[in-house]
């Protein structure tokens, strides 16, 4: 499956019921203002270990948009529109949290 | 693959619908079809043809209305949710006919419909994702 969260773990704890209910094989995807997540300082440990296994995705226009660009944890993935459409029809259902 | 989307939110608040508007175009160019947009909520204010943003600023619903989504009968698969629309005061030609109100405001790339239609787009799409607050 895939996850969206578009709101910034600053604001809601919609990252967190995220992280909680997760399993092994889904991903996530940080969209909207959800990327303030992937910000380096940001991070939670959770999400931390899912991104080094390869399955935390941020979408680079929105990453840019907030100007932090160059402070997305090292093994965080940026995709644009394209890549989040991929990201769908790869993962299967699209889960979104808000 | 056949994608539908569910837009929560309306125009100019978060982002909800210029995501998803991006997800519908980005999908479009990697030839997938769109079977419908069902507006949900405050979602159904992307269907008022009566937005006016400033000449800067692109127009949510027009970007929505020239994406031109039609099934093959050549009806809009631009839908919103009735209930939600009435509440707040989105009407078309025939409900303001029927509640005997002067005048309408959704866009002719919309139309009116029910939640059966949001029901129909996640048992006939591929994927449908939801965008909104």
């Amino acid at each position: 499956m895939l996850h969206t969260v578009n709101k910034s773990s600053f604001e809601r704890n919609s990252l967190q019921s995220c992280l909680n209910t997760i399993d092994d094989t889904s991903v996530i995807l940080l969209i909207e203002d959800g990327v303030i997540s992937a910000a380096k300082n940001a991070n939670s440990p959770m999400l931390a270990d899912l991104a080094t296994q390869g399955r935390v995705y941020a979408l680079q226009g929105d990453v840019d948009a907030r100007g932090i660009s160059t402070k997305v944890a090292d093994n965080i993935k940026l995709v644009d529109y394209a890549g989040f459409v991929d990201l769908v029809v790869e993962h299967g259902t699209a889960v979104s949290w808000v | 693959m056949k994608f539908s989307i569910q837009i929560n939110e309306g125009p100019y608040q978060h982002q909800a619908s210029d995501s998803a508007y991006q997800f519908a175009k980005a999908a479009i160019a990697a030839g997938h079809e769109i079977f419908r947009v069902f507006f949900y909520h405050d979602g159904v204010n992307n269907a008022s043809r009566f937005t006016m943003p400033p000449q800067d600023d692109r127009n949510v619903v027009n970007q929505w209305a020239e994406l031109d989504i039609k099934n093959a009968d050549g009806e809009p698969e631009l839908v919103v949710c009735i209930a939600a629309a009435l509440r707040r005061g989105m009407l078309d030609e025939s409900e303001a006919k029927k509640n005997g109100i002067e005048g309408n405001n959704i866009h002719p790339a919309f139309r009116i419909s029910g939640l059966g239609q949001l029901i129909e787009a996640g048992i006939q799409s591929d994927r449908l994702v939801v965008f909104g607050d």
